[in-house]
């Protein structure tokens, strides 16, 4: 009898997670989905799920249109570039804090989130005069650059928060056995930090490649990534439903498929010192 | 050699002052233990000596160099943490040899060493497991196999055995204790538990708010205590202390006898009277804990089993010659 509530219970919330699942991941179905209809059904009432007329000539005229892959190779170097050069800065700055702090580094963290509290909007004429003086407007150094101060508060806290996991009586063995701070880092920290690492690097790499605030601002044709290329088949040539999808579908492929090969990953790291 | 010598070592983190001057020789190839209750300072010794935390004052000289700029690694010294700090990445092997490759050894030569001492442990089937896979005995031992590769001049260990149960405790000892006879080597031990430094010891060195009160064999420690801190804090059950007019007639502010010197009477009309509070029978001793009015309660202990049990009157009387005596300081008093 217990047992038969159990199994009940058990498939009641089985059926209830994945509901739950199909309604985030709905939007997105709904999008890869629209993207392959033309633009009559892409907005007709009654909506058609599956039964309709499947086209690519969506994807055909978005390549046509506009090069996908200018576009695809400008989000790479910006979210790439910002991330790596993030995490340089980022990996002395927590190292630093997480193992010798000072009276002033609690201080020092909370001003850095600080940062993020203030909406970029605020700062966006200065920002947008300082890129016009310095010639840095539609550059991809200049997306780099600020999406790297951008995202630097979040890559610092997530490695702060990691090393701080690793006991100190670890690397103080370390030195007993005669480890340089190099060798430390070397052989025993950089291993042990290896899922932190891996996640704050994905996690950055989403936030960049998905971030639309300053790239829609600071960016035309040129250095412009996917984000201005999705958002260039919205408002000015009127809603062409089909098209928009067809570009969003290409724009967040990329970062879905890499999200969904390092999932375990993430997740780690994301949990990382949760459970001992 | 592992001559250790400390020249009024001070050690204070801001404004609190955790070592306030500690003077002490540890010749080569003794086992000394550090003693005393939480916060006395004697992990904050041990990590000075181990280069771990830097001296606010004096100098520590290991055979005969002062090495207070020294890094942790050029002391030649290994130190077994209590947490074990194993690194979970690496293999025992890996773990035991770390040393060593930093070292820059050849891999036969380490290979041999580590195999070694991995043999010494009882570890060899384990060389090629992870820390995790291994039971807290295990990973204690891999912790002291990593301290034994080196060859250090001196061990410190810093309560190495406190994370194990109180069974493994006791096996893990006399292994420690065996191995340092073995090999020879100057070890320094940190504990809070008395029984571990007694059984352990050359000498003991008992510390107590920054302050070394005594430092000697175990023995002179448990017969001339220098003070009352040591007489309380050495022997199971602590000393009793007796103050007032009992202590004025053998001139002294306060007398001290161990449970194990009161003689129990069951009627006696002299010695100390009072009523058992609690008897506790193990078999081999009975503990009685006596209520003895103005004396307060006072602890008895009989080798062998003695059918008393609460409520029960006795007497007990103090053996004379071991009687302790100490001043208002809290100074011992020898005749």
């Amino acid at each position: 009898m217990a047992r038969m509530a159990t199994t009940r219970r058990v498939a009641i919330s089985t059926a209830a997670a994945w509901l739950f699942g199909f309604l985030i991941f709905f939007p997105i179905l709904w999008m890869v989905l629209a993207s392959f209809k033309t633009e009559l059904e892409a907005f007709a009432i009654p909506p058609s799920f599956l039964f309709f007329h499947w086209t690519t000539e969506n994807y055909a005229t978005v390549q046509e249109r506009s090069d996908y892959f200018h576009h695809a190779m400008n989000s790479v170097i910006i979210a790439g570039g910002s991330t790596l050069i993030a995490l340089l800065i980022a990996i002395p700055a927590a190292w630093s804090m997480a193992f010798s702090p000072t009276k002033r580094t609690k201080d020092i963290l909370l001003w850095m989130l600080s940062t993020k509290m203030m909406p970029p909007v605020g700062v966006l004429v200065p920002i947008y005069l300082i890129y016009k003086s310095f010639g840095l407007l539609d550059s991809r150094i200049g997306l780099v650059f600020i999406l790297c101060l951008g995202n630097l508060p979040i890559v610092i806290w997530m490695l702060f928060t990691y090393f701080k996991e690793i006991p100190r009586d670890i690397l103080e063995a370390a030195r007993m056995d005669g480890a340089t701070i190099g060798r430390e880092l070397v052989y025993v920290l950089t291993p042990m930090a290896i899922p932190g690492l891996a996640s704050t690097l994905l996690l950055n790499l989403i936030l960049a490649w998905n971030e639309a605030f300053w790239t829609l601002n600071l960016s035309t044709s040129n250095a412009a990534p996917l984000t201005t290329f999705i958002a260039s088949y919205s408002s000015p040539e009127g809603l062409f439903w089909a098209k928009l999808s067809a570009a969003s579908t290409l724009a967040i492929a990329p970062i879905l498929v890499l999200g969904w090969f390092s999932q375990k990953q993430l997740v780690r790291g994301l949990t990382f010192g949760a459970v001992k | 050699m592992g001559q250790i010598t400390l020249q009024g070592v001070q050690k204070s983190f801001g404004p609190v002052h955790i070592i306030k001057g500690a003077d002490l020789d540890i010749a080569d190839g003794s086992f000394v233990v550090f003693v005393g209750p939480s916060g006395c300072g004697k992990t904050t010794l041990l990590r000075l000596i181990a280069g771990l935390e830097d001296v606010s004052g004096g100098k520590i000289l290991i055979d005969g160099k002062n090495v207070v700029d020294t890094p942790p690694a050029k002391r030649g010294l290994s130190m077994v943490f209590q947490s074990y700090a194993l690194y979970p990445h690496m293999s025992v092997r890996g773990n035991i040899g770390f040393g060593l490759k930093m070292a820059g050894l050849p891999k036969e030569e380490i290979n041999r060493k580590v195999e070694a001492a991995a043999a010494t442990l009882n570890l060899t089937p384990y060389l090629d497991r992870k820390p995790r896979e291994l039971s807290g005995g295990q990973r204690q031992r891999v912790a002291i196999g990593r301290a034994i590769v080196r060859e250090p001049k001196a061990f410190l260990f810093d309560e190495p055995l406190s994370n194990l149960d109180a069974a493994l405790r006791v096996q893990m000892r006399i292994e420690v204790t065996r191995l340092q006879k073995q090999l020879g080597t100057t070890a320094i031990y940190v504990t809070h538990d008395q029984v571990e430094a007694m059984t352990m010891a050359d000498k003991i060195v008992v510390l107590n708010g920054g302050k070394i009160e005594q430092y000697g064999s175990p023995l002179e420690l448990y017969e001339r205590p220098a003070n009352l801190f040591v007489a309380g804090f050495i022997g199971s059950p602590k000393m009793n202390f007796v103050t007032g007019e009992l202590a004025k007639q053998q001139g002294a502010a306060t007398i001290g006898v161990r449970p194990e010197h009161l003689k129990i009477e069951r009627d006696g009309a002299g010695g100390w009277q009072g009523t058992i509070a609690v008897a506790e029978h193990l078999g081999s001793d009975t503990f009685l804990y006596v209520d003895a009015g103005s004396l307060g309660m006072l602890t008895a202990r009989y080798i062998g089993e003695l059918s008393l049990h609460a409520g029960d009157r006795v007497s007990l009387v103090p053996d004379p010659a071991r009687i302790h005596r100490f001043d208002d300081g809290g100074k011992a008093l020898r005749s």
